[in-house]
């Protein structure tokens, strides 16, 4: 994702924003995907041709929401009045389609790439499930960011508070606090939060790969990893890509979806795509009995 | 706590005692080795994962908190409660409980990612987190013991002062300078250790019922969720703890074979035997709900303890060798030192399979459908056996218990009560 890298490092001024920042968008954080950004700018019919030959055995994916503007723009402004008000007033919000996604996984990789993460570190991995039997038999892909739950279990029983959630409502972890017990792991009814091993992809190799020894950019730091040092030894987690979010950008995950089944941002928002999006009868939450009310919202 | 601990003191070495120092070096030695490889690299050789994050260190830290607020309780039994029958072992049982405290401590302490931190859990704590309060607690309970073992060996310690060679420095050492061994001195110390057995009950009981609670408390988790787990966990704790003891009086005793002693073991014989009876009972009350209810959810953790790949840990070290073995010996031969003190020491032994059933089949469920294939990385699985390091850090761990034990019990007035007939 070098595009984007250098977006983050290149946010521009607030002055000359919507414009460039659309153009940034579309060639940059989509990283010339060129299908991608042809499929979001054309009609919704335009962009799921039925198959005609095999009518019994695929199906059109659900319209993209908003037709009229170009679904990462919408939310890139979403975006911009979410940020342009005081942190405890947003509430940060992602909206996955179940029936768009298409099980890529192009969302973990760019999640893993955004945020450095090693070998065995996954915030969004995608689940794969196989639903009914051959020839009646279908797919289902289920992104599983973590929740950032209004009600986190995770969130009481770290016994050093280490983890808490923001006045925006992401739950945020404190790299130098945490003393890596992992009750939080066992606490999340999602399994949304990985132990930092302390493995690198290249450690066979005679020298780590340069990409191994950058820092990732988290909780408004940068953290390097060497020998034992955070965030090896800690638990890590989604986060909403709070760093890009500060540079004016979208999660990763989401500029990255190459099925547009991924949607982010501010619920208090009225006039944002999410607000309109989980109003819809499809929009469920995962285990709903616990009460951890999900700020990750599945159409189903 | 180990079979390979010498039966009787003899001034030469025998055969037995060095065949049981070499194989407690060589025990110490590898466990060594586990130790410098989890200092050196973290946990990279752990097994557990981010979706079992608990394993072998967990259950084995359960394990022996168990066994000492166990212990501790019956050393109550004679500080607080007075009971007569078991004054003279009221040292033994709180010098126990200190050591396998100490060894719960380091287990778990190797457990944490960041073990330079965990002076933060006083300094940060967080008071809505169980993990918090169980640290709080069990420091409290450590403090209390080390002070109890003190008053409670002050006067034998005097007394040993005033002899030579390393008993006497032990003696000189820790008496602190405090050797009066007079009848009101002794009354004194008497008073002390009753009010502090006093406060340590319910610290004990707490601290324990906390462990239990540590785990009862998350919703998350289904077979966890339950709250007959802080019951549960410290009627374990007085059998397995019970046990512990038990075996310790057969087979480490300084007057084995009178009849003070057979009776003393036949009666804490019968102890366990009534509390493995109840622990047994309360199992029993846990599996049955939880398997009669079909809801996969609840059910399925213990269908994997029952036929899952680890059966043998349910049935062949818990039901078999821990539970059913003892008991048949303890009903048929209650009167038998040997006998009760073998199916005590197979009791205590055997509890780790309750630990670990309790650790594991919590978390091998996967949360969500599809997530054990999601995405494919080390560390990243729903089937756990402890690694090679697991198995050698806790190798360390009771290599270093057994030793204190073993030096604690050559060099302290443990089971002394009538000096006369122990000192030498
Ligand atoms: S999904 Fe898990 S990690 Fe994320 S906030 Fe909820 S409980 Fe915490
Ligand atoms: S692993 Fe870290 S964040 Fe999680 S409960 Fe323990 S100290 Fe808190």
């Amino acid at each position: 994702m070098p595009d984007e890298e250098l977006a983050v490092k290149s946010a521009p001024p607030p002055g000359a924003r919507r414009l460039s920042r659309r153009r940034m968008l579309v060639l940059g954080g989509l990283g010339g995907s060129g299908a991608v950004a042809a499929l979001l700018t054309r009609g919704v019919e335009a962009a799921d041709p039925p198959a005609p030959s095999a009518p019994a055995t695929t199906k059109a994916l659900a319209p993209v929401p908003g037709d009229r503007t170009s679904v990462l723009i919408r939310m890139q402004d979403d975006l911009q009045r979410a940020m342009a008000k005081p942190i405890e007033q947003r509430k940060w919000t992602m909206v996955l389609d179940l029936t768009r996604c298409i099980g890529c996984s192009a969302c973990t990789v760019a999640c893993k790439a955004e945020n450095n993460l090693p070998p065995g570190v996954v915030y969004r991995p995608v689940l794969e499930e196989e639903i009914g039997t051959y020839p009646n038999v279908r797919a289902r892909f289920t992104p599983r960011p973590c929740m950032q739950c209004d009600e986190p279990p995770c969130v009481p029983v770290c016994p050093v508070a280490a983890t808490y959630k923001r006045p925006d409502g992401i739950v945020e972890i404190d790299y130098d606090r945490c003393i890596g017990c992992r009750y939080c792991i066992a606490a999340c009814p999602y399994s949304a939060r990985t132990f930092d091993f302390g493995l690198f992809y290249t450690s066979s190799a005679p020298e780590k790969a340069p990409y191994e020894r950058e820092p990732s950019h988290e909780y408004g730091r940068s953290w390097t990893r060497k020998g034992d040092s955070s965030p090896i030894g800690n638990v890590r987690k989604c986060h909403f890509c709070i760093q890009r979010l500060e540079a004016g950008m979208l999660p990763a995950c989401t500029t990255t979806c190459v099925g547009v089944a991924t949607f982010f941002g501010d619920q208090n928002d009225p006039q944002s795509l999410v607000s309109e999006l989980i109003a819809s009868p499809r929009a469920q939450r995962l285990k709903e009995d616990l009460g951890t009310k999900p700020k990750v919202y599945y159409l189903m | 706590m180990q079979a390979t601990m010498p039966q009787s003191r003899p001034s030469r070495p025998s055969l037995g005692l060095s065949i049981a120092g070499v194989v407690w070096v060589a025990a110490l030695g590898l466990g060594l080795v586990g130790v410098v490889l989890r200092l050196a690299t973290g946990e990279v050789h752990a097994g557990y994962g981010s979706y079992i994050p608990w394993g072998l260190w967990v259950a084995a830290y359960v394990y022996f908190i168990g066994l000492s607020a166990g212990a501790f309780l019956i050393s109550a039994l004679v500080y607080v409660a007075g009971v007569k029958r078991l004054e003279r072992i009221g040292k033994l049982a709180l010098f126990t409980a200190l050591v396998t405290l100490f060894m719960a401590l380091i287990t778990i302490w190797f457990d944490i990612g960041h073990m330079e931190r965990f002076w933060e859990v006083y300094v940060y704590g967080n008071p809505s987190s169980m993990m918090a309060w169980m640290v709080w607690l069990y420091t409290a309970y450590f403090l209390l013991i080390i002070a109890e073992n003190w008053f409670a060996l002050r006067a034998d310690l005097a007394a040993m002062s005033r002899q030579g060679g390393l008993r006497g420095v032990v003696g000189r050492t820790l008496t602190f300078g405090r050797t009066d061994v007079g009848d009101e001195a002794v009354q004194r110390d008497r008073g002390t250790l009753r009010v502090l057995g006093t406060i340590g009950v319910p610290l004990a009981i707490a601290f324990h019922g906390g462990v239990g609670a540590l785990f009862g408390v998350i919703a998350a988790r289904p077979f966890w969720n339950s709250p007959i787990f802080p019951i549960a966990f410290i009627v374990g704790a007085l059998a397995s703890g019970g046990a512990l003891i038990t075996f310790v009086t057969a087979f480490f005793w300084p007057d084995r074979g009178t009849q003070e002693h057979r009776d003393l073991v036949s009666f804490l014989g019968r102890m366990v035997l009534a509390l493995l009876a109840l622990y047994l009972l309360l199992e029993w009350a846990e599996f049955s709900v939880g398997l009669y209810g079909q809801v996969p959810s609840e059910s399925d953790p213990y269908r994997q303890i029952m036929t899952g790949p680890y059966w043998y840990v349910f049935w062949f070290v818990h039901v078999l060798v821990g539970a059913l073995v003892p008991l048949a010996v303890l009903l048929l031969r209650p009167r038998s030192m040997r006998w009760v003190g073998a199916a005590c020491g197979l009791i205590a032994a055997a509890f780790i399979a309750v630990r670990l059933n309790v650790v594991i089949p919590g978390l091998i469920i996967p949360e969500l459908k599809g997530l054990n294939t999601a995405y494919v990385e080390p560390h990243l699985s729903f089937t756990y056996f402890p690694s090679l390091m697991e198995w050698l850090v806790l190798l360390f761990v009771v290599a270093i218990g057994v030793g204190i034990f073993y030096a604690g019990n050559k060099l302290l007035p443990l089971a002394t009560g009538d000096e006369s007939e122990v000192q030498r």
